[in-house]
C-alpha cells in the first residue's frame, strides 16, 4: 500500500540557526520530510493551521529544543499532550544541559526521547521506531473502523491477529 | 595529510566537526562551509554583546548567562570544543556574579575563537585548493 511508503514528516523546533539547519540535515539525511520553525508558538500555529486548511499534511513527529525564549521546549511538549488533537503525535526533546532532573520530568510528563546536543545521526536513527510503531497502529485502526462500517457482525474474530501491542 | 586529524589533535575540532563533514553530500555540496559561516556569524555578533554588556554599570549577568548559553551552544554544534570549554567556565563566573572572571573569560573566548576561525578558514582555502588543481577531497 502506498500509505507506508509515505515519508514521515517532522516538525522540528528551534530558535538557533545553526542547530535547526543540523537538526535539519540530520533529519533529511535519513529520508524524512521536514519543517523547521523558530519557536514553540509558530510549531502550534503550524499544526492549527494544517488542521484547517491541508487535511492531507500530517506531523508524525515533534523534535524540539528544550531552552527557547518565551514557550520552552517542555512547555510545547505540555501544550501538545493536553491537546485532543494533538497529543498522540510522539515529542521528542533536545537540551545542550545534561539536567538529569530535566531530563527525566519530560519523559515523565509525556516526551518519548530527550537527546543531548549536538544531537547524532545515532541519536535520529532512534525516532524511526516511534513513528513506525503509530503508523501500524493508526493503520490498523483505520481498517478496523472501515470494517465495522462494512459488516459490523464479522469484525471481532476476522481482525484479532492484527492487534498491535 | 588529514587537516582534520592534525586540529583534532590540538583540540581545535572535535568529533562533532567530522560528523558536519560526513552530512556533506551532493545536495548540499556546501553544507560545512554554510554552518561554519553561521557560526561565524553568530559569534561576532555574540561578542560584541558580551562586551557591551559587561561594559554596563549595572551588568546584567542573567543576560549575560543568556549570550554564553548561545555562544557555547553553536561552538559545541560545530565541534569547536576550545571555545566550548571556555563558555563553560564563563557562566560559572555569571552564576557567581564575578566580573573580573567574566572579563577574563571574555578575552580568551575572543581569543580561542580567532584561533578555530583561523584554523577553519586555512582548511577551507585549502580544500578549495586541492579542488582547483583537480584534486578531490577524501572523506573518512
Amino acid at each position: 500500500m502506498a500509505a507506508s511508503e509515505t515519508k514521515f514528516h517532522v516538525l522540528a523546533v528551534d530558535d538557533t540557526l545553526i542547530d535547526r539547519k543540523l537538526i535539519e540535515k540530520l533529519l533529511k539525511t535519513s529520508s524524512y520530510q521536514v519543517t523547521a520553525v523558530d519557536s514553540g508558538t509558530k510549531a502550534l500555529e503550524f499544526l492549527g493551521l494544517n488542521n484547517n486548511d491541508n487535511q492531507d499534511v500530517e506531523v508524525n513527529l515533534i523534535i524540539t529544543d528544550y531552552c527557547m525564549p518565551g514557550m520552552t521546549g517542555y512547555d510545547l511538549l505540555r501544550k501538545i499532550k493536553e491537546s485532543s488533537s494533538f497529543k498522540d503525535i510522539p515529542v521528542v526533546i533536545m537540551s545542550s544541559d545534561n539536567i538529569p532532573s530535566r531530563i527525566s520530568r519530560c519523559l515523565e510528563d509525556g516526551a518519548e526521547e530527550f537527546f543531548l546536543k549536538p544531537v547524532q545521526l545515532s541519536d535520529v536513527n532512534k525516532l524511526r521506531p516511534h513513528l513506525m510503531k503509530r503508523r501500524m497502529q493508526t493503520n490498523v485502526n483505520k481498517r478496523k473502523a472501515m470494517d465495522e462500517i462494512v459488516s459490523p457482525d464479522r469484525t471481532r474474530a476476522r481482525y484479532n491477529e492484527l492487534q498491535v501491542k | 595529510m588529514d587537516l582534520v586529524q592534525l586540529q583534532r589533535q590540538f583540540g581545535f575540532l572535535d568529533e562533532q566537526f567530522t560528523q558536519l563533514q560526513e552530512l556533506q553530500d551532493e545536495n548540499n555540496p556546501d553544507f560545512v562551509v554554510e554552518v561554519v559561516s553561521l557560526f561565524f556569524e553568530d559569534s561576532e555578533r555574540l561578542l560584541n554583546e558580551l562586551a557591551r554588556a559587561l561594559e554596563q554599570q549595572n551588568i546584567d549577568y542573567k543576560r549575560i548567562d543568556a549570550h554564553v548559553h548561545q555562544l557555547k551552544g553553536s561552538s559545541s554544534s560545530i565541534g569547536a570544543q576550545r571555545v566550548q570549554k571556555v563558555c563553560v567556565a564563563f557562566r560559572n563566573y555569571c552564576e557567581e556574579q564575578n566580573v573580573e572572571g567574566c572579563l577574563k573569560c571574555l578575552q580568551q573566548v575572543r581569543h580561542e575563537y580567532s584561533l578555530v576561525k583561523t584554523k577553519l578558514e586555512s582548511l577551507f582555502q585549502l580544500e578549495q585548493q586541492i579542488l582547483t588543481a583537480g584534486g578531490s577531497i577524501p572523506m573518512e
